[in-house]
């Protein structure tokens, strides 16, 4: 048993200081959450935090202002790269980042996306692939999987009628524009370390002004995948990372 | 400063520029693609940011980044491009972040064509994007009034932190007026404002939002709003008027229509006709209260419009049925003729007349 004033006592797990206190609004075993605490994680080791500016998408991470101890805007549905733009040309020392869902990101807000990518823009962003649209409950997204079944490809994506799957750190990496752009996944520790080092690097590129960067992380969503916690962590291994392969796509 | 020849484009362009704009992000369209121009070579130059935008979509979403950065910002474009900015606007308005829309609206519905009109009156001043929310819109007649009202955009904009537009037309912006540019004036730093996103250094992080998510959340927020849109209602009201005195028929136009109505008032009154003419010039907030104070005088009223009657309804609502209120329109890139309008105006006599006998 551990004394109070004992000297060997060392906190050894803590809040970011770059997260809120707040409960976020996550469904149990959501890997937002997760990605969430590794941003925040990298931010304050890169003593960034009172340099950053976040942008958050219109998806499930509609409230990431919230939970984010940073300035903060939230965006239209898919403008998040825009808006980045934005606030980036504006205040070139600041370290601008935009995490978005696949809906967001890689259906409605393509356009600005790859733009802001083609440009080169000394942005981050952290791209959160659930394979569906969450907030709005579980409708296809980009991302879905030939065959999944979504509550608006109910006998599953037939990819004769409504297309391949979108694979944006692959498509992402043939844009000069861009100097980072790697795939990660969310669902188990040692995944979840090897997101963090890329998220940080991600984050380094932008400081170093070396262009666009781009971070994948394959997440859950128990509750519209119709799954428990742990068996959306196996799903993610066996169903979404064969289609979805890990790995670094462009790293200059 | 000296009266150059300037057209109105480079004008607008210019004044924005003298205005302390800091950054402009834009997509090209006739009939205002001179002002991207203008800019694309100008701004560099005194080492500020200009953008070209993949869509009016994404110029309009940069403008909502730069304006919570606290950056003097703006865009331009024609009617189409302008609808594809509603979406941004609405959400500006909604974040209470300022700004300036310079909308030269060319003949539509569609892609229409690039000649002048005024068939967007409805979707700036009454809409835009969703919401309900009220932009500060002023309407130019002459190069000259483009450049003042440009100049004076950015200062109303950051005043009431509102979305002030530049209401205008492929007439006034190809047309090559002369005209004086102000001076050049000292910019202010973005990260001087009190409620710009710059990073939380040394203070509370500060976060932009048009979310409401409880009901009466969004309620006090409207409330705030339209407590808001009253005090522009009764401080930023702006008219002209001409041969206004004796006059017992109105002439009613806003921008390129107004000054046609002005040589037609002019043509009347050398035929001994008592026209006089009035000419809004903030389409919203509407100058009702200044129009209705007319009405005693007047036996009637026309209104001439590039459209097939838009503003005539604000007209008719400012009279309230104690003037009778006519219409005169050309469309789809048509501008009226000072002739046609003329015949108008006996018409509106003529049938005023067979009312009395
Ligand atoms: C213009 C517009 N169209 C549609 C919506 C409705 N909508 C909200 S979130 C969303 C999809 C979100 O899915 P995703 O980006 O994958 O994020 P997730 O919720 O899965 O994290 C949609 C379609 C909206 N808010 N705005
Ligand atoms: S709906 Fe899905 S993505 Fe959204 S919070 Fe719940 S689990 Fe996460």
């Amino acid at each position: 048993m551990l004394m109070a004033d004992a000297p060997e006592v060392h906190l050894v797990f803590d809040r970011p200081e770059s997260l809120t206190d707040v409960d976020t609004h996550y469904c149990p075993g959501c890997s937002h959450g997760i990605a969430h605490r590794l941003v925040a994680e990298v931010i304050d080791e890169l003593e960034i935090r009172e340099r950053t500016i976040g942008v958050a998408p219109v998806g499930c991470a509609v409230f990431a202002y919230n939970y984010f101890n940073v300035d903060f805007a939230e965006a239209a549905h898919g403008r998040a790269p825009a808006m980045a733009t934005g606030l980036k040309r504006v205040h070139p020392e600041a370290v601008v980042f935009t995490y978005q869902g696949d809906g967001d990101l890689a259906s409605i807000g393509i356009a600005e996306a790859l733009h802001a990518a083609a440009r080169g823009e000394h942005l981050t962003t952290i791209f959160i692939n659930n394979a569906i649209y969450g907030m709005t409950g579980g409708q296809m997204a980009p991302t879905s999987l030939p065959g999944q079944r979504t509550t608006s490809s109910p006998c599953g994506r037939d990819v004769e009628t409504m297309g391949m799957p979108l694979r944006m750190s692959e498509l992402l990496a043939t844009l000069p524009g861009v100097a980072y752009s790697v795939r990660r996944s969310l669902h188990n520790p040692k995944n979840i370390l090897q997101a963090k080092k890329a998220i940080k690097r991600a984050f380094e590129i932008q400081i170093e002004e070396r262009g666009f960067s781009f971070v994948e992380l394959l997440s859950t969503c128990p509750t519209n995948w119709g799954l428990t916690p742990s068996e959306s962590m196996t799903w993610v291994e066996q169903r979404l990372i064969p289609f979805y392969p890990l790995g670094d796509y462009k790293v200059i | 400063m000296p009266t150059e020849l300037i057209k109105g484009n480079t004008a607008i362009a210019e004044a924005a520029l003298r205005a302390g704009l800091d950054a402009y992000f834009g997509y090209p369209i006739t009939p205002q693609t001179e002002l991207l121009e203008h800019l694309a070579r100008r701004m560099p130059e005194l080492g500020r940011v200009f953008l070209q935008a993949e869509s009016e979509i994404g110029a309009i979403h940069m403008v909502y980044g730069a304006a919570c950065a606290g950056a003097r910002t703006m865009t331009s474009s024609s009617s189409p491009g302008v609808s594809l900015m509603a979406e941004g606007l609405s959400y500006i308005a909604a974040s209470d972040v300022p700004m300036v829309l310079v909308d030269v609206m060319r003949g539509g519905p569609g892609l229409g064509n690039i000649a002048p009109a005024q068939m967007d009156y409805f979707q700036i001043v009454k809409g835009g994007g969703h919401g309900g929310y009220h932009p500060i819109v002023l309407a130019p007649a002459t190069v000259q009034e483009a450049i003042d009202l440009t100049y004076a955009a950015f200062d109303l904009a950051e005043h009431y932190r509102t979305i002030v537009v530049i209401l205008t037309d492929g007439c006034l912006a190809q047309m090559m007026e002369p005209a004086e540019l102000p001076p050049m004036r000292e910019r202010g730093s973005p990260i001087s404002k009190a409620w710009a996103l710059s990073g939380a250094k040394g203070r509370e992080r500060r976060v932009f939002t048009s979310v409401h998510m409880s009901p009466e959340e969004g309620e006090a927020f409207v409330n705030k709003c339209a407590r808001q849109w009253d005090v522009i209602t009764a401080n930023e009201r702006r008219c002209v008027s001409e041969q206004i005195d004796d006059a017992e028929w109105l002439l009613v136009g806003f921008g390129t229509a107004g000054r046609v109505a002005q040589s037609a008032m002019r043509a009347a009154r050398a035929a001994g006709l008592k026209v006089g003419v009035w000419r809004p010039i903030s389409l919203s907030p509407y100058p009702t209260p200044e129009l209705k104070a007319l009405a005693p005088q007047l036996r009637g009223c026309l209104v001439v419009e590039m459209n097939t009657g838009q503003m005539v309804e604000d007209v008719r609502l400012a009279f309230d049925g104690r003037v009778p209120v006519s219409f005169f329109g050309r469309s789809g890139g048509v501008v009226p003729l000072p002739e046609e309008v003329l015949e108008a105006v006996h018409r509106m006599i003529e049938t005023a007349k067979e009312v009395v006998c």
